[in-house]
C-alpha cells in the first residue's frame, strides 16, 4: 500500500487532537462548578458545601493529570509533523501559543498543587482562591488556543512576507489577529461547550448516586448546580451557536455551504436540511427533510435572499461535504436535546418532584457521552469543514506537511500514540469509577457543627490513611 | 536592543529552569528502583508529587516560545529529531500516568507495575533530552533549504550518548539530593551514599564530555576565545561541582542542592556559548547553519512576545515561588497524598 504523508498527518493529527480533547472540557466544565461549591461553603459556612467540593476535586486532578499528560503532545507536534505549516504561522501562531504557556499553563499547574495537596495546609479562602485560579487558568488557556485556531478560519492582523523565495504571515495588528472576526464567536462557543459538558457529567454522577440512594445530600445538591448551570448555558449555546452560523456564512461560505449541504445558490430562499446525506457527485442531498427558506432566514434575517452555494465556490477549494455535514448536524441535534432536558428537569424542580423522577434521573446518567460528542463533533465540523486549507485562504493542508520525515516515522507515531492513549483512557475510566465508588466522605450531622465536621474530617483521614 | 539576542537568552532561561526544576523530579525517578519498601517509595513519590507537573510546564513553555521567536529552528529540529521527540512524549505521557496511578490501588503487583514504568519513563526522558542537547550542540546534518537531511541514525552518536550519559547521572544526583532534604530518618540515611555515588559518576562523565567537546567539535569553544570572560562560568561551574560533595561532607543539603542547581544553569550556559549565534548547526555546510536573525520571526513578534514575557515571568515566578513555599518542609504522608 501506497503512505500518503499528509494523510497520515492528518491522522496523527486528529487521533492526538481529539483525544486530548477529551479533558480540558471537563476540567473547565468541572472547575465552575467546584468554584460555585466552594464558594457557597465559604459564603454560608455550611461544610456540606465543601464535602462536595473535595469529592469533585478528586475527580477533577485525575481527569486534569491526564489532560496535561495528553496535551505536551500539542505543543510539539506541529513542528515534527507539520514543519512547513510551523514556518508558515510561526509568527502569528507562535506567539498566542507562548502566552498560553506564560499565563495559563503555569497559573493551572502552580495552583492545582495547592487544590489538590493543598486542603489542610492552606485557609479556606486560600484554597477557595488556588480553585479560582486553576478555573481561570483553564479559560485562559482555552482563549489563546481558540485564538490561535480562529486565526486559521479567519485570518486577520498579519501580511504575508518572502523570505528567500519562501512566504510566511508576519503580525502586523497584535489585537487584530486576537480579535480575529471568528475568534469572540468561537470562544464563547468552546467555552459554553465545555461548562455544558462538566454540568452534564455532574450530574450523571450524581443522578447515579440519588438512585441508588447513596450520598443523598451532596448528590442532590450536585445535581441542582449543575442542572442551574446546565440550563442557562444551554439556551445561551442556542444564540452562540446561531451568532457563529453566520458568522461562517460570512467569512467561510465554502464551509457553512458544506455544512448545510448546500450546492446551488439560485435565486431565491434556501431552505435548510434537518437531517440528510449530501452526496458530492450527485450534488444533492439524500434522504433530506428540508425546511424551506429557513437558512436564509436564519443567516440573512430575510426568507428570499439566497445563501452562497457550492456552486459559487471553485472546485479545488470545496471542502469534504459528509463528515462536515453530519457532524455538524449531530452537534446541533444533541444541542436541542441539552435544551430539551435540562429544561423538563427545571420543570419538575420547581414542582418539588425533580427527584422522584426516576426515569429523567436514569436519562441524565447516560445522558453524558452526549456532551462529548457534541464538543468533539462541532471541532471536527470547524476542522473538516475549513479543508482543503489548514490557514483559511493562505495555506493548504497539502502544503504543510513536514517533508523531512519518512512516512514510516509517522506511522510508528500514530501506533504508539494509539497504544498510549488506549491504555491513558481505560485507566481513567477505571480511576474515575472507583473514586466514584468510593464516594463523597460522611457529612456533618448539623452543617455548623464544628466538632462533629473536625470528626468527620478524622474519619476520612484514617480511612484514607488505611486504604492507602 | 538586539531582541533576537534577547529571545536566544530568554530560551536559554527557560530551559535552563526546566531543567533545574524537572531535573530533580526525573532525577527520583531514576533512582526509583533503589528505594526499597512501598512507604519509603511513597514518601519518595510524594516529595515531588505536588511539583512535577508545575515543573514540566517550563518544558511546554520553551517549546511554545521557541516556536514563536525561532519558528525556522522549531520546525527543522523537532521534524528533524522525529523518532527522539515522540520517545521523549511517550515517556513524559507514561510518568504521569504511572504517577497517577500508582496510588489508586494497594495491590503489591500492580505498584510493582508502576513503579517500574516510572523509573523507565523517566530515564528514558532525560537520556533522550540528553541525546537530542548533545546533538544540537555537534550539530545535525541540514540541507539548503533549512530541511534535516539526515537518518535517525545520524543522531546517535557516540558525543550523544556520552551528554545522555551525563544528564542520567546529573539528574540521578540533582534527584538523589533533593530526597535527601525532603526526607528524614532511615530513608534520608539510605540516600546519603546515593548522592556520592551519582557525584563521583557525573563528576566523571562531566570530564569526559568536555574532553570530547574540545577534542572533536573545533567550533565549541570559539566563543570562549573570543569572549574570555565566559570562562568564568566554566570555572564557577567548576567549583559548584565541587562545592556539591564538600555541602554533603558538612551535612548542608541546601547548599549542595543550590550549589548542584547553579551546575545544571552552567551547563545550559556552556552549551549556549557552544551554539552562539546558531540555534541549528549544520554538518554539512556551516552556512546552512540556522542562526538567531534567520530563523526568528519578525522584529515586533519578538517585542511583542517580550512584553508578554515582562509581564508572565513575574507572574510565573510568584506563583511558583508560593507553591514550593505552601509544600517546603519534610514530606509527610496524608490523606491527599500519592
Amino acid at each position: 500500500m501506497e503512505l500518503d504523508l499528509v494523510l497520515l498527518s492528518r491522522a496523527q493529527f486528529a487521533l492526538t487532537v481529539m483525544f486530548h480533547y477529551l479533558f480540558p472540557p471537563l476540567s473547565i466544565g468541572l472547575g465552575l462548578i467546584m468554584v460555585v461549591l466552594e464558594g457557597l461553603a465559604l459564603r454560608t459556612g455550611d461544610m456540606r458545601w465543601e464535602v462536595m467540593a473535595r469529592f469533585w476535586t478528586r475527580i477533577f486532578a485525575v481527569n486534569f493529570a491526564v489532560g496535561v499528560a495528553s496535551g505536551i503532545v500539542m505543543e510539539f507536534q506541529f513542528g515534527t509533523n507539520w514543519a512547513t505549516y510551523s514556518r508558515f504561522v510561526g509568527d502569528v501562531f507562535g506567539s498566542a501559543l507562548a502566552a498560553e504557556g506564560i499565563f495559563a499553563f503555569f497559573l493551572e499547574s502552580g495552583f492545582l498543587a495547592v487544590l489538590v495537596f493543598g486542603w489542610d495546609r492552606v485557609s479556606p479562602r486560600m484554597h477557595f482562591f488556588a480553585t479560582l485560579m486553576v478555573f481561570l487558568g483553564s479559560c485562559f488557556s482555552s482563549v489563546w488556543i481558540v485564538v490561535a485556531n480562529s486565526w486559521q478560519q479567519t485570518p486577520a492582523g498579519h501580511h504575508i512576507v518572502v523570505h528567500d523565495g519562501i512566504a510566511r504571515a508576519e503580525i502586523v495588528d497584535f489585537w487584530a489577529m486576537v480579535l480575529n472576526p471568528s475568534a469572540p464567536h468561537r470562544l464563547a462557543h468552546v467555552l459554553l461547550g465545555a461548562f455544558i459538558l462538566g454540568a452534564f457529567f455532574v450530574m450523571s454522577i450524581s443522578a447515579w448516586y440519588v438512585l441508588h440512594r447513596r450520598h443523598d445530600v451532596v448528590a442532590r445538591r450536585s445535581f441542582v448546580v449543575a442542572l442551574v448551570v446546565a440550563a442557562s448555558m444551554s439556551w445561551a449555546m442556542l444564540l452562540s451557536g446561531h451568532g457563529q452560523a453566520q458568522m461562517v456564512a460570512e467569512h467561510q461560505p465554502a464551509k457553512l455551504a458544506a455544512f448545510e449541504g448546500h450546492f446551488a445558490t439560485g435565486t431565491d430562499g434556501t431552505g435548510l436540511y434537518l437531517f440528510g446525506w449530501p452526496d458530492a457527485e450527485a450534488r444533492r442531498v439524500h434522504y433530506g427533510v428540508e425546511i424551506p427558506n429557513l437558512l436564509s432566514v436564519l443567516v440573512h434575517g430575510d426568507p428570499d435572499r439566497p445563501v452562497t452555494g457550492l456552486d459559487a465556490i471553485p472546485p479545488d477549494e470545496h471542502p469534504p461535504l459528509v463528515v462536515p455535514f453530519l457532524t455538524y448536524h449531530v452537534m446541533i441535534a444533541l444541542g436541542m436535546a441539552f435544551i430539551g432536558l435540562t429544561t423538563l428537569a427545571l420543570y419538575f424542580w420547581w414542582r418539588g418532584r425533580l427527584f422522584d423522577q426516576r426515569w429523567l434521573m436514569w436519562t441524565f446518567v447516560f445522558a453524558v457521552p452526549g456532551p462529548y460528542i457534541a464538543n468533539q463533533a462541532g471541532w471536527v465540523a470547524a476542522e473538516v469543514g475549513r479543508q482543503p486549507w489548514v490557514v483559511y485562504g493562505l495555506l493548504r493542508t497539502s502544503d504543510a506537511v513536514s517533508r523531512s520525515v519518512p512516512e514510516e516515522h509517522v506511522v510508528f507515531s500514530i501506533a504508539m500514540f494509539s497504544l498510549l492513549y488506549l491504555a491513558l483512557f481505560a485507566l481513567w475510566l477505571f480511576v474515575i469509577n472507583e473514586k466514584v465508588r468510593h464516594g463523597p466522605g460522611p457529612l456533618p450531622e448539623h452543617g455548623r457543627d464544628h466538632d462533629l465536621l473536625q470528626d468527620a474530617v478524622e474519619a476520612t483521614r484514617r480511612r484514607g490513611a488505611e486504604g492507602l | 536592543m538586539d531582541l533576537n539576542l534577547l529571545w536566544f537568552g530568554l530560551l536559554g532561561v527557560l530551559l535552563a529552569g526546566y531543567a533545574v526544576l524537572d531535573g530533580f523530579d526525573l532525577g527520583v525517578g531514576i533512582l526509583h528502583p533503589f528505594i526499597r519498601g512501598d512507604r519509603e517509595r511513597r514518601l519518595a513519590i510524594n516529595a515531588i508529587g505536588p511539583l512535577w507537573d508545575g515543573n514540566e510546564v517550563w518544558l511546554v513553555t520553551f517549546g511554545g516560545a521557541l516556536f514563536a521567536a525561532f519558528p525556522e529552528v522549531y520546525a527543522t529540529l523537532l521534524s528533524g529529531f522525529y523518532i527522539p521527540v515522540m520517545v521523549i512524549l511517550a515517556g513524559l505521557i507514561g510518568r504521569a500516568i504511572s504517577l497517577e496511578f500508582r496510588s489508586k490501588v494497594t495491590s503489591p503487583r500492580w505498584r510493582a507495575y508502576w513503579d517500574a514504568s516510572f523509573f523507565l519513563s523517566s530515564f528514558v526522558v532525560t537520556a533522550v533530552f540528553g541525546l537530542a542537547l548533545g546533538n544540537v550542540v555537534r550539530g545535525v546534518p541540514i540541507g539548503s533549504d533549512h530541511e534535516f537531511a539526515g537518518s535517525l541514525r545520524d543522531l546517535l552518536h557516540p558525543f550523544a550518548f556520552a551528554v545522555a550519559a551525563l544528564a542520567v547521572a546529573g539528574a540521578a544526583m540533582h534527584g538523589s539530593i533533593y530526597l535527601y532534604l525532603k526526607t528524614e530518618g532511615a530513608l534520608q540515611e539510605r540516600v546519603r551514599p546515593w548522592m556520592t555515588w551519582t557525584f563521583a559518576a557525573f563528576a566523571v562523565l562531566f570530564v569526559a564530555v568536555t574532553v570530547f567537546a574540545v577534542a572533536t567539535i573545533p567550533h565549541a569553544t570559539a566563543n570562549f576565545e573570543r569572549w574570555p570572560l565566559a570562562w568564568l562560568v566554566v570555572v564557577l561551574n567548576v567549583l559548584a561541582i565541587a562545592n556539591v560533595p564538600r555541602a554533603i561532607h558538612r551535612r548542608r543539603p541546601g547548599y549542595a542542592f543550590v550549589s548542584s542547581s547553579c551546575t545544571i544553569v552552567a551547563l545550559v550556559f556552556t552549551a549556549a556559548m557552544a551554539l552562539f549565534p546558531n540555534l541549528a548547526l549544520s554538518t554539512l555546510d556551516p552556512a546552512w547553519s540556522i542562526d538567531i536573525y534567520e530563523g526568528s520571526s519578525s522584529q515586533p513578534t519578538l517585542r511583542l512576545m517580550a512584553i508578554i514575557a515582562a509581564i508572565g515571568m513575574p507572574l510565573v515566578c510568584a506563583y511558583t515561588a508560593i507553591v514550593y513555599w505552601v509544600f517546603r518542609g519534610k514530606v509527610q504522608l496524608d490523606e491527599h497524598s500519592y
